[in-house]
């Protein structure tokens, strides 16, 4: 599983240990370029998009909202506000179904007509603002990572300070089959993203910074270099071998700058900082223009849809409104999952709203329902071999199905990035990385 | 991302959610639920196994071409008696049948090419029917058995049947027919009790007295090096084994070369190619960790020079392999990997 690093030029190309390759299935829409769908006629703003507090909605049924204007938020540091992304009338307050599973508070909101944005103060220039106001911006304006953990930027761009940040990685790698929302940005947005990698090096006040971008992307990675160069950033794009999970922040670090992030720790226990191309590009947006988060690129492919595209989809958009603006599902599509295949949650209803962690909808034909069943572990090692984290899946499996979940605790289960790639592997289909989420949850009850 | 329970908040009411499905009618297909990942590898147990039973074709056809059809039929017996032993076991314990995953052959057709050319068909049958029902089903069926079964199975023949298990036929004379068979020792016996040390490419080629399919070693380290570029053995095993046995005979071969036998001989006589190969790298008997792997191998090196160069046996391999495998639950535990990010600190 660890085979020897492919040669891109004359140089190796740089990456973590252990891992997998998926067949990446990008070609669906890795060259087909961004499109602006229409606007839906309704959306459906979850409150909670994001790792930490959901917030309280500040608009009632009847009131008139503008593109942009915060409809919900929460005092907590370690949360997100959200946003209206049409302009229309709210509808209601409601509780629904939520892409990420089970339900959740969201304000409904019918559009009456075309944009009027409600803009954020603007700064001059970004490259004299005061950070603290540039922070804040990022904050009012709802960013979270996009990558798909929707961690809110505010809190990554500010380190405690004892933690020294030398080092910033832009995150281009986009691991996960299927996904193509990052590698368009790279190609038709480059200036727009590496403007956002500027703003947030310098809100960290860093200095050297790295992007990274696997080998299956060339285009990107040419015009990621080109860009630079045309407006004169001296930062060096990385090619990484393309691998799964290489977008995950503790192999990205390793990969780039040959660091091991502590087990339990943060990037910034080895003084560094990744942000996705994609956050990169929001934070442009809310910096420049004045723009809150309210859409997002998104990946609509897979052999279920009809015409799979890249689009540019505003938060809050049901599902079914960019399966329609694709052409609509195959009659044979079976399933529907949010994010990639490796990570993605499965829906089961289409009317779910896109979040700002939606990098993806991938409708497929195939279900797992088709794969052999499970057969007992023959003790293969393939999850071992494929463990990025360095843990013995198929034991943490079965410790937590007999229950013992210290021993799977002293083992590190915590430690998982539940990426997958040992379910990927095994021959026998057990499901390992579901076995281990059990097992973590159970401990977490526990302790 | 953490979800907030609103399953107690009462405004989750149906006329809301009929609003909006009217606003963005749902395709009222039936969508499929499950927990990611939702894409797989190629891989499967029965791949794996039935490419065993592939890279164990050459050194079949090497025991059909030097002790004639009667080989073949010793495979063809071994392999339907541990069939239908898993077969009669499955439905005793009410599970579904494990045949098609491959196992069972793998363990009637390697206990084939450890017998005697000459050993009574009824014999080999028995083995079979050991190795499957003690060495395999008695722990739960694949998976979950300690020892590898088919060298289980052998063993139990071997103290069953001391003297038709020590009994060897030379290469050649049977073939297609059974014709009287010439008696002779095998070249680790040969040298164990004579002294006498056989040519090293009579060994390659396996134009020798021995087991079946453990003369040839061209005809195993093809289908080894197979099994290794498939990634279904691990070849830490037999490099471990193998290694040790070339470094630990060698120096005892260059200590009094009238004495022991040099370390290629070691390497091509006896079942070690296909004990390497097939048997020490059998999953589900061998360590999972990359670590363990190694000890493993170097481990079964080890037992096995004490048992040629100091034991009452010219050959050592099954018992090398068998008292590692008890060693592997061992070996596990202490070879467990460290967490990413913990082995520095």
């Amino acid at each position: 599983m660890d085979p020897m690093p492919k040669i891109v030029g004359a140089v190796k190309t740089r990456t973590f240990k252990k891992g997998v390759h998926p067949t990446d299935y990008k070609a669906f829409t890795n060259a087909e370029k961004i499109e602006y769908p229409p606007l839906p006629d309704n959306v459906f703003i979850p409150l909670q998009q994001h790792i930490g507090e959901p917030g309280r909605p500040l608009v009632s049924p009847g009131d008139e909202v503008k593109t942009g204007q915060c409809v919900g938020r929460s005092d907590k540091y370690v949360s997100s506000p959200v946003h209206a992304s049409v302009t229309g009338k709210v509808k209601a307050i409601t509780t629904l179904p939520h892409p990420v599973g089970a339900r959740a508070q969201m304000v409904h909101i019918q559009r009456t007509g075309e944009d009027e944005w409600d803009l954020l103060p603007v700064p001059e220039d970004w490259r004299t603002e005061p950070l603290e106001n540039l922070r804040e911006l990022v904050q009012e304006a709802g960013i979270v990572g996009l990558g798909g953990a929707a961690f809110p930027t505010h809190v990554k761009l500010s380190p405690p300070a004892d933690k020294a940040i030398d080092a910033f990685i832009l995150n281009g790698c986009e691991c996960e089959p299927y996904l193509t929302a990052d590698h368009r940005a790279m190609v038709e947005l480059a200036e727009k993203i590496l403007t956002g990698m500027g703003i947030l090096m310098r809100v960290l006040g860093v200095e050297k910074g790295y992007i990274g971008i696997e080998t299956n992307k060339p285009d990107a990675i040419e015009a990621m270099r080109a860009c630079c160069t045309r407006i004169g950033l001296d930062v060096p794009v990385i090619p990484l071998q393309t691998k799964y999970p290489q977008g995950a922040e503790k192999m990205l670090i390793q990969a780039v700058l040959d660091r091991k992030v502590p087990a339990g720790g943060l990037p910034m226990d080895v003084g560094v900082i990744v942000n996705n191309v994609g956050t990169a590009l929001a934070v442009t947006e809310a910096v420049t223009e004045g723009k809150s988060l309210v859409q997002r690129i998104v990946t609509v492919t897979g052999n279920g849809i009809n015409t799979p595209k890249n689009v540019m989809a505003r938060i809050g958009s049901p599902f079914s409104h960019l399966v329609d603006c694709c052409d609509g599902l195959k009659e044979e599509t079976s399933q529907v999952f949010m994010g990639g295949p490796m990570m993605g949650i499965a829906q089961f209803d289409l009317a779910v709203p896109v979040i700002k962690a939606t990098s993806g909808i991938i409708c497929t034909t195939d279900s797992i329902s088709e794969k052999g069943k499970t057969l007992p572990c023959i003790r293969c090692g393939s999850c071992i071999s494929a463990c990025s984290m360095n843990l013995l899946p198929t034991r943490l499996a079965r410790l937590t199905e007999m229950k013992q979940l210290e021993a799977a605790g002293e083992l590190g289960i915590d430690h998982c990035i539940e990426c997958g790639s040992c379910a990927f592997v095994c021959p026998s289909q057990i499901p390992l990385v579901q076995w281990i989420r059990v097992g973590k949850y159970r401990l977490s009850q526990l302790n | 991302m953490t979800e907030k329970d609103n399953r107690k908040d009462p405004s989750c009411n149906d006329r809301e959610e009929a609003e909006r499905k009217e606003a963005s009618p749902p395709d009222p297909r039936l969508l499929i639920i499950s927990s990611s990942p939702h894409q797989f590898g190629p891989g499967s147990v029965p791949k794996i196994m039935w490419s065993v039973v592939g890279a164990l074709v050459p050194a079949a056809g090497m025991a059909v071409f030097y002790f004639g059809l009667r080989a073949l039929w010793m495979i063809f017996v071994c392999i339907l008696a541990a069939v239908a032993t898993e077969t009669l076991i499955n439905r005793l314990r009410g599970v579904s049948l494990s045949i098609p995953d491959g196992s069972a052959v793998i363990t009637g057709l390697l206990l084939a090419l450890t017998l005697p050319p000459s050993f009574t068909f009824s014999g080999g049958a028995l083995g079979a029917v050991f190795a499957i029902a003690i060495g395999k089903q008695v722990f739960g069926g694949l998976g979950y058995n300690i020892f590898n079964p088919a060298l289980l199975g052998r063993a139990f023949l071997q103290a069953s049947f001391p003297v038709q298990m020590t009994t060897w036929t030379l290469p050649n004379t049977a073939r297609f027919g059974e014709t009287d068979a010439v008696t002779a020792a095998t070249p680790l016996g040969q040298f164990k009790f004579e002294l006498l040390l056989t040519d090293h490419l009579d060994l390659l080629l396996g134009n020798v007295g021995g087991s079946l399919g453990e003369t040839s070693a061209v005809a195993i380290i093809i289908g080894g090096l197979y099994l290794l570029l498939r990634k279904y053995a691990d070849w830490r095993i037999p490099a471990g084994f193998l290694s040790t046995v070339f470094v630990l005979g060698g120096l005892f071969w260059l200590v009094s070369p009238n004495q022991y036998p040099d370390p290629v001989f070691h390497l091509l006589s006896g079942g070690l190619m296909l004990g390497a190969f097939f048997m020490a790298t059998d999953m589900v008997t061998s360590p999972i960790t990359p670590r363990g792997s190694w000890i493993f191998g170097v481990g079964a090196g080890l037992i096995l020079i004490i048992i040629r160069l100091y034991g009452g046996l010219p050959e050592g391999v099954m018992y090398a392999i068998l008292l590692m495998n008890a060693f592997t639950p061992l070996i596990n535990r202490y070879t467990a990997p460290r967490p990413f990010g913990e082995e520095a600190a």
